[in-house]
């Protein structure tokens, strides 16, 4: 299989440009005869849906929330960044793809990325038009602020609430294409396998949340917009609902999975307090631009962290990294947390840094800090009973975000024909390692400004026989889900779904995680086998598959967790070398940093399904970096 | 800490339910409320029982998925927290919790603490939006909005639709959660041409739904997570008003109708 990228010729500059004049366009007539079916419905999914009925397809949207309004981006909380240059500091579509190349430590597709870059001034206009309240100036206009070590203030944020905000909005747009008939939207449904026939994404069987009912909804295109895959490792920052499972089955019929072992493990997170804690939560990385980290500098001190002076204190990132300091980006700061705790000079239970407001707090005030943090630092008091006011926050690396996901070409088309990745659930623009407040970017990017145009280039060109639910293909597809589901009650083991889940969260925390070994990621392949064999064995699901039943959701996406982190380690073992969130130990410099093997690795690996505890199959796309040169990342 | 819960069982939407009485041995006090009601269904799958149903997603305060009445208290007893973000050190030892559903005609009950709220989804779709097609923004600084205003605009837009005022509400209304989202769009610049025609046809669709009427009983901001104040209400009221008693000489197309 040739991986065909289909950036189009010429200056990066003119490429998105040109392209969507060759690209062939669907007359307005033809395209209500067009049916889309929109997996999804976060930022990059709700946009789509709107944006694709306004134009006048046929969309059905799917989400198994109770409402597209809670989809995962809603907790997005720091910011979206966007070329303006409103601050008039330097900024430019042309710095903000040079830094996200970079902050991708050199993996991610040039032209992707510089299309990412000239939309992102876009979104903020359409964001602003439907009624997203941004932060502001006394003057009315908007308000910027420097975000995740940008050098510039190019993030628009809405209070602590960007994400919600920005949500709304797509939500908004959507709901008023429901109420117009433009989209027929399925809430409560999850997707359960995708129907591939004659070589095309034709439709998806999905299950009813509520009746159990199983049903298959046919279409000319289908879209994922079903977001990544942080859960494998039970405890992380996403919602308890978020899976693979959407983009497994879909690389199952034969969509390639690009960089599974991508994924991004956030600094500012609250430490993890007893055995049945159900998931972490972030804290924005924007206290960094005030608080600073430290651990004691001896093992074992265990005085209040106030009595402790300051020269007995190690402010490591200022210390390591004096131009960036506590601004270092994520994997950076993640990495220099792990190695503290590793050393023995963790705080609280061995797992936690302190982040100190002491000296912010004497230069601001208390109240200029609860200006600035005030919803973050109450959030922090009612979790963990403690007021960051008087001790310390303590925090430490929590995983966020995955960068890898469905490999696709320039149209965000996988490598099946119809079947289009947007959002987190892809694997295009962030590279190695995604900088703060670029997901709701590319998410919206994706949803409301790249797929609209891309997917009527498809439908010009593609050729689409006729499908009924009565195809035997389809027959098919729903039969072995209905089987999958039948499996699944019928084990009637001794163990919860949870339990196998913290399991494999564990195991893939500590061999997956934050660092990778050679003997880690082979022992853990053994491991995750031996788990899901297990699973298969000893899994209790209670009730019925004609029920609402929360555990048999658990537990059909735990199965899919379960094959899933085979290939997550498979991708680590493979790539020896350190790049972005990827943090082999064998392939470090003498200081401790990442060190990448451009000769080697300057490719994308996209892994071909070849059956369940098979090897999976290498293919890959050669990066070139014809803008943005080559160079080790240093913050120091 | 050793607790006493009962929680509302319920099979179904038209089966009848009750409360059943469970015990939890150990629960930490740093524990949140779903990660209880989580350690007890861990308990009941272990005697091969089926685990409480409970909506929940984000677990930190903002999808607004999750949604209980605690002691008689939507979202339990801590002023502006989500369920999730209740924590089991506001409990004491020994002390027994009683664990229900929301209660409104608009809300059916799906199953144990489960139920519709899809009525909020129609009553957006009716027009709790600003009408802007994707493409064709003009520039996001052309419409300066006062700081003031944007400020608050923020204020009525941080609504989670969970649901709390309606349970919370005697009446069972709808109108902060329809408040707020009439006064975020109302506020703007980028809101006013629909102003009118939005609250009207919003308020149709609340009543349509089968939610009360307001009566000022104030309860909603007291049960809100997110403390969304009343005065909402009163911006509400005054554009409905306008839009239906005093309507401008453009008649009546001025309120889409």
């Amino acid at each position: 299989m040739e991986l065909k990228s289909a950036v189009p010729a010429g200056p990066i500059g003119e490429q998105w440009d040109r392209h969507r004049f060759e690209m062939k366009l669907v007359n307005p007539a033809n395209k209500r005869k067009h049916t889309i079916i929109v997996v999804g419905s976060g930022l990059a999914g709700a946009s789509a849906a709107a944006s694709l009925a306004e134009l006048g397809y046929q969309v059905h949207c799917f989400c198994f929330q109770d409402s597209p309004r809670r989809a995962h981006s809603i907790a997005a909380q720091g910011g979206i960044n966007a070329a303006k240059n409103y601050q008039n500091d330097g900024d430019s579509v042309y710095r903000l793809f040079y830094d996200t190349v970079k902050g991708g430590d050199f993996r991610s597709r040039e032209a992707n990325v510089y299309r990412l870059a000239q939309i992102s001034t876009q979104i903020i206009d359409q964001c602003a038009a439907q009624g997203v309240p941004f932060a502001r100036e006394y003057g009315g206009l908007l308000a910027n602020r420097s975000f995740g070590g940008a050098q510039v203030s190019r993030t628009f944020y809405a209070r602590g609430q960007t994400g919600q905000q920005l949500l709304l909005g797509a939500y908004q747009a959507l709901a008023r294409q429901i109420g117009l008939g433009g989209v027929v939207m399925h809430p409560r449904t999850e997707m359960l396998d995708l129907v591939v026939s004659n070589g095309q994404a034709r439709g998806i069987v999905v299950r009813d949340l509520v009746s159990g009912a199983l049903s298959s909804h046919l279409g000319d295109a289908v879209v994922l917009a079903t977001g990544g895959y942080s859960n494998v490792y039970y405890l992380s920052t996403n919602a308890q609902g978020c899976n693979v499972t959407a983009t497994w089955r879909a690389h199952k019929r034969g969509a390639l999975f690009a960089n599974p072992c991508f994924t991004q493990i956030h600094p500012t997170c609250i430490p993890v307090h007893g055995e049945h804690q159900s998931k972490l939560t972030l804290m924005s990385e924007s206290l960094r631009n005030d608080g600073r980290v430290w651990v004691p500098k001896a093992k074992g001190d265990r005085r209040p962290p106030g009595q402790i002076p300051d020269a007995e204190r190690d402010y490591y990132l200022e210390r390591m990294y004096p131009s960036f300091g506590n601004l270092v980006p994520r994997d950076v700061a993640s990495r220099r947390a792990k190695d503290m705790c590793d050393a023995g000079l963790g705080v609280g239970g061995g797992h936690a840094v302190y982040l100190d407001f002491r000296d912010a707090i004497g230069r601001l005030g208390a109240s200029g800090v609860a200006e600035r943090y005030g919803n973050l630092f109450e959030m922090y008091e009612r979790i963990t009973g403690e007021d960051p006011y008087q001790v310390p926050m303590r925090i430490y690396p929590a995983p966020h975000y995955t960068m890898g996901g469905l490999w696709v070409d320039y149209n965000l088309m996988s490598t099946i024909p119809g079947l289009h990745v947007i959002g987190e659930a892809n694997f295009s623009d962030h590279g190695a390692n995604r900088l703060g407040a670029s997901a709701l970017m590319q998410g919206l990017a994706d949803g409301y400004f790249i797929l609209p145009y891309t997917i009527g280039n498809y439908l010009a060109q593609a050729k689409l026989p006729p499908i009924g639910p009565a195809d035997p293909e389809v027959r098919r597809v729903e039969a072995e889900a209905a089987e999958k589901v039948r499996k699944l009650l019928a084990v009637q083991g001794s163990r919860s779904v949870d339990s196998f889940h913290r399991e494999l969260g564990r195991l893939m925390w500590d061999a997956c995680g934050m660092s990778r070994n050679r003997a880690g990621l082979e022992g853990a392949i053994d491991r995750v086998r031996a788990l899901r064999e297990r699973f298969w064995k000893d899994v209790f699901v209670a009730g019925a598959g004609e029920d609402l039943n929360q555990s048999l959701e658990k537990a059909g996406r735990v199965a899919d967790f379960l094959e899933f982190a085979e290939l997550m380690c498979e991708d680590a073992l493979h790539r020896e070398e350190s790049c972005g969130g990827h943090f082999r130990e064998e392939y470090q410099t003498a200081d401790g940093e990442a060190k990448r093997d451009d000769a080697r690795f300057s490719y994308v690996a996209a892994w071909e399904f070849t059956g369940v505890g098979a090897a999976p199959k290498l293919h890959k796309e050669p990066l070139e970096f014809t803008y943005v040169h080559l160079a080790q990342r240093s913050y120091k | 800490m050793r607790l006493i819960l009962q929680v509302w069982r319920q099979a179904g939407r038209d089966t009848p339910g009750g409360f059943v009485r469970y015990e939890v041995a150990d629960a930490s006090p740093d524990l949140s409320f779903l990660e209880l009601l989580d350690l007890l269904n861990e308990s009941l799958i272990a005697k091969h029982e089926e685990p409480v149903a409970f909506d929940h997603d984000c677990r930190e305060g903002i999808c607004g998925s999750c949604g209980m009445v605690i002691n008689g208290r939507p979202h339990g007893p801590q002023r502006h927290t989500t369920a999730c973000q209740l924590h089991l050190r506001h409990f004491h030892d020994g002390q027994e919790i009683w664990i229900e559903p929301w209660r409104a005609r608009a809300f059916p009950v799906l199953k144990d603490l489960v139920v519709d709220r899809s009525a909020f989804d129609r009553v957006i779709q009716a027009g709790g939006f600003i009408t802007a097609r994707t493409g064709g923004a003009p520039d996001a600084n052309a419409i300066p909005v006062p700081k003031g205003d944007a400020d608050l605009a923020m204020d009525a837009a941080q609504c989670i639709g969970c649901g709390a005022c309606v349970a919370a509400c005697p009446n069972a209304s709808a109108t902060l959660f329809v408040a707020a989202k009439v006064s975020h769009l109302g506020l703007l610049p980028q809101g006013q041409p629909e102003r009118y025609a939005r609250v009207v046809r919003m308020v149709e669709a609340m009543d349509g739904e089968g939610f009360g009427a307001c009566t000022n009983h104030g309860e909603c901001m007291a049960a809100c997570p997110k403390g969304i104040s009343v005065d909402f209400i009163a911006r509400l009221n005054r554009d409905y008003l306008k839009a239906t008693l005093a309507p401008p000489p453009e008649g009546a197309g001025w309120t889409g109708a």
